[in-house]
């Protein structure tokens, strides 16, 4: 196969794998839709049970012999058959899109005959993969609810649609400082460990919004939109422990890919560390990440706190590979 | 047995615990110092600190840096002449040696020297010791069950022990009650991370003093000696000493660089013959990005390239000069910039300035020459020359890639019609004379480095990681078990067994472990057949 065919290839799969990704985050948001249809009926029909007219209604609908309290089941069944449809075929469409994606990633690797991440549309699109597979492996583990797929599709199909067309880039080779063993190793694991920074930065976001969420409902007010998007979402508690997880996964693969960088540093400038404008948001990147480990094990800065930073480090992230390589010019400014 | 609180028991960190403002009961001297360090080397001073550190690096990177790139720095300071003096007094151009930036991270290392040595003897001693006693009221625990059992308690509770042993807890035995811990590893490691954190920090100092960093242009055909005098620009570290130097020389045979379709640059190679201390034979070594040449504790690296052309001058005299001349190149496609002097002309002395093009287009209305492409296909040297006195003799120390002082100069010919030479071309000067283009040849810059912290550094590197691994993904947990005998030991009497368990992370995970260990343990005791149902938690 030719170099250009394989270009195209890995542009055709990429355009098939956004679709892919869109349609799913429909099914997801079918799901949660459906879903929250369902509770909504449930509320109401509560609400109904308190006026006496409706009394006998629910009784017939509660089958006989049943208790006089609303008994949601029958209804629920066939919606909830109907909304875990939708969301099987949500993950169905997030699998299938994973592996064309993969396609897509490795089609560009062969077409340029190198590793597939050697400027700022490929790294894009491979931390977008990664941010999906962690997220299936999540999903696969019972990790996370498969609800979350509504939320998380949505910056997944923006960030690879402005990858594909503002980012975009030809295939072609790499410079010579990139053309070394270790920008594999380097590279792979600042890819891995950025998908589940950016997971996580989206996980924190959730988890703000359900405490808030929660915060509110507590306090006795029903929450507006967007807050009122927190009712679909996972426990607080369990936002907050999955994103700790993915967290304590990736710091120890960014701190081996910023390791890892500076021996290549070494090899090929002749120092490990200069505090290139790339190497310092990464090392404040790892500082944050540090400070919310940190946050976790100190008193008072639990929950929405630790939240925040995690925030404030998926920030400094997004910082360190867009804002420093479009704007600010060092070493690193490749692509 | 150690005797330990319910509050030990559920500890399974060695974190600093809060800093309480609580009253001194004796107004000591020391008193106020004990408790400013116990505030430093608590956790939340060390998140302060890691804060004031993130946010402390990031005006380095969005303004110039004089140790990365000076002339940025400089053309701050044209483009900004007010701001600029202002920023520069705050140290904003060398925010990474900044007082205020080595205040941050000094507090930050002393104050981890001072958390880690209290932690490190901690866990020391909890290596050694059993693991804390049973609590008083194990249904508070995060995992509790509790059943009755007709289960002899004495073989009961040899059976329970014997069971965690093989599962590799660590037990001790009170009486009818088992405490056991597992996961040690994760405290181990989380200090390993921590000390080598410090080590990184040494190995980092290590090389800022001792190191040495040199740079050189060194054109085909001419060799180098590794001596502080041989470079074009040192940056020695504080404490560095001269001697220290690894003697070392080498000679540039031929430098080679390709490059794509588009004028990006695929590879670049320098052929070097080098020749250690010995002064043995000389070595060829094929030098390229990524692949230094390694001499003792000296490495050298390619750092830059670019266009050398050869020219032979003839002086009014008749006499032949020739020169090699290191062009400055000004863009991607090595349009560069030459300036050639020749102070030993006979009669006047003469000079040239103009532009190398590696791939030279002319336009043919404005005659002016560029390069489309970086490889030297189609090479021209365009220059105007002068005639008079170079101004070298004022005793200022002259820059061989420009002419500062014109002031003694007259231009030859109009001054302003350049004169275009291809390869073998010359040009006569009006006034007598000539200047022949030979060919083309290219230089090439190396960077030589010695940093003595490298190891250390790297090592501590791997411990970090190593480190993190140990203490992110192990898990830390404790284990309970307590039989009584309620009615007294007679032996139809029943025993009431109770398990508790605790984990630092992961609770999910030990959520399902304590299910499985206390289902083993149903076995070794089994419930009374009344007490089936296990009951969980709701009991006391
Ligand atoms: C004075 C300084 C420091 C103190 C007192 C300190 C203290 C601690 C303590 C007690 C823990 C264990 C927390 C736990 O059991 O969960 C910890 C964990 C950790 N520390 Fe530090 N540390 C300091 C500095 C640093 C620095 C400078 C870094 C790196 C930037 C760092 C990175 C970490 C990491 C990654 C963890 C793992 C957190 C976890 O176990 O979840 N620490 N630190």
């Amino acid at each position: 196969m030719s170099d250009a065919f394989l270009a195209g290839l890995s542009d055709d799969l990429l355009f098939a794998t956004v679709l892919l990704y869109a349609l799913a985050m429909l099914g997801f948001a079918g799901e949660q839709a459906s879903r929250r249809s369902h509770r909504i009926s449930e509320t109401s029909l509560a609400a109904a049970t308190a006026r006496q007219a409706t009394a006998a209604r629910t009784r017939v609908m509660a089958g006989a012999g049943g208790p006089a309290v609303p008994e949601p089941a029958p209804l629920a069944v066939p919606s909830a058959q109907r909304s875990s449809r939708a969301g099987r075929a949500g993950l169905a469409l997030t699998v299938l899109g994973a592996v064309l994606h993969l396609g897509s990633v490795l089609a560009r690797g062969f077409a340029a005959n190198r590793v597939p991440w050697g400027n700022m549309y490929e790294f894009s699109s491979a931390v977008a993969l990664s941010v999906v597979v962690i997220f299936l492996v999540l999903l696969l583990g019972r990790r996370v609810d498969r609800g979350l797929g509504a939320f998380l599709m949505v910056p997944v199909v923006l960030y690879l649609g402005l990858a594909g067309t503002v980012l975009y880039t030809e295939a072609g080779p790499l410079v010579p400082a990139l053309d070394s063993y270790w920008i594999k190793i380097h590279v792979f694991a600042a890819v891995l460990s950025s998908g589940a920074f950016l997971l996580s930065g989206i996980l924190a976001l959730l988890y703000l919004l359900r405490s808030r969420h929660d915060a509110q409902v507590a306090a006795g007010s029903s929450p507006r939109f967007p807050l009122s998007m927190g009712s679909a979402l996972p426990g607080a508690a369990a936002l907050d422990r999955v994103t700790y997880a993915v967290i304590a996964f990736a710091f120890p693969i960014w701190t081996f890919a910023i390791i890892a960088g500076a021996i290549w540093a070494e090899s090929a400038w002749g120092r490990y560390w200069g505090w290139d404008p790339k190497e310092t948001w990464s090392f404040i990147t790892w500082v944050l990440y540090a400070g919310y480990l940190h946050a976790r094990a100190t008193a008072g800065w639990k929950g929405t706190k630790s939240a925040w930073i995690a925030v404030a480090a998926a920030g400094a992230l997004i910082i360190d590979y867009y804002v420093v390589n479009i704007f600010v010019v060092g070493f690193h400014s490749y692509a | 047995m150690t005797v330990t609180s319910d509050r030990d028991a559920v500890r399974l960190s060695t974190a600093p615990e809060p800093v309480a403002p609580r009253p001194e009961r004796r107004q000591s001297l020391t008193a106020p110092l004990r408790r400013t360090w116990r505030q430093l080397t608590s956790m939340r001073t060390a998140l302060l600190l890691l804060f004031l550190l993130a946010l402390a690096s990031v005006p380095g990177s969005f303004l110039p840096q004089r140790g990365l790139n000076p002339v940025a720095v400089q053309q701050y300071f044209v483009d900004h002449p007010t701001l600029a003096p202002l920023l520069d007094r705050v140290y904003a151009f060398d925010v990474f040696a900044a007082p205020w930036f080595a205040a941050v991270y000094l507090l930050l290392f002393v104050s981890l020297v001072g958390c880690l040595s209290l932690r490190v003897r901690l866990h020391a001693k909890a290596l050694v010791s059993p693991p804390p006693a049973v609590p008083r009221v194990l249904a508070r625990m995060p995992e509790s069950a509790r059943w009755e059992s007709d289960v002899a308690p004495e073989q009961a509770i040899e059976q329970i022990r014997s069971v965690l042993r093989r599962g590799r807890w660590r037990v001790a035995r009170t009486d009818l009650a088992l405490s056991a811990e597992k996961g040690y590893l994760r405290e181990t490691g989380n200090l390993l991370f921590h000390i080598s954190l410090v080590a990184l920090l040494i190995g980092i100092a290590l090389g800022g003093l001792l190191g040495f960093q040199g740079t050189v242009l060194v054109k085909e055909g001419d060799g180098f000696a590794n001596t502080v005098l041989a470079y074009d620009d040192i940056k020695p570290g504080r404490r560095f000493d001269a001697d220290g130097l690894v003697p070392f020389s080498f000679v540039l045979d031929d430098f080679q660089g390709t490059y794509a379709d588009d004028g990006k640059a695929l590879t670049f190679l320098a052929k070097l013959r080098w020749s250690g201390e010995d002064g043995g034979e000389p070595q060829p070594y094929d030098l390229r990005v990524n692949h230094p040449l390694v001499v003792g504790g000296a490495k050298t690296y390619l750092l830059g390239h670019g266009y050398a052309p050869r020219v032979r001058i003839v002086d009014v005299e008749g006499n032949v000069l020739e020169q090699t001349v290191a062009c400055l190149p000004q863009g991607p496609t090595f349009l560069s910039t030459c300036t050639i002097k020749v102070p030993d002309a006979a009669g006047e002395q003469l000079a040239f300035e103009g532009v190398f093009t590696p791939t030279t287009v002319q336009d043919p209305e404005t005659a002016l020459v560029t390069s489309v492409y970086p490889a030297p296909d189609h090479p021209a040297l365009t220059v105007l020359g002068y005639r008079g006195d170079l101004g070298l003799d004022s005793g200022t120390p002259a820059s061989v890639y420009n002419l500062e002082d014109r002031s003694g100069l007259v231009p030859i010919g109009d001054g302003k019609t350049p004169q275009k030479l291809l390869p073998g071309q010359t040009w006569d000067l009006p006034g007598g004379g000539s200047l022949t283009f030979v060919e083309t040849t290219e230089w090439a810059t190396f960077q030589v480095t010695q940093d003595p912290g490298k190891q250390l550094a790297l090592i501590a590197g791997v411990g970090m990681v190593l480190g993190l691994c140990l203490s992110l993904f192990v898990r830390r947990r404790r284990l309970w078990v307590r039989l009584s005998t309620p009615g007294g030991n007679h032996p139809s009497g029943r025993t009431v067994v109770e398990v508790a368990g605790l984990a630092r992370s992961g609770s999910d995970a030990f959520t399902a472990e304590f299910a499985g260990l206390s289902d083993r343990l149903r076995q070794l005791a089994p419930p009374r057949p009344a007490d089936a149902a296990p009951t969980t938690e709701e009991d006391r």
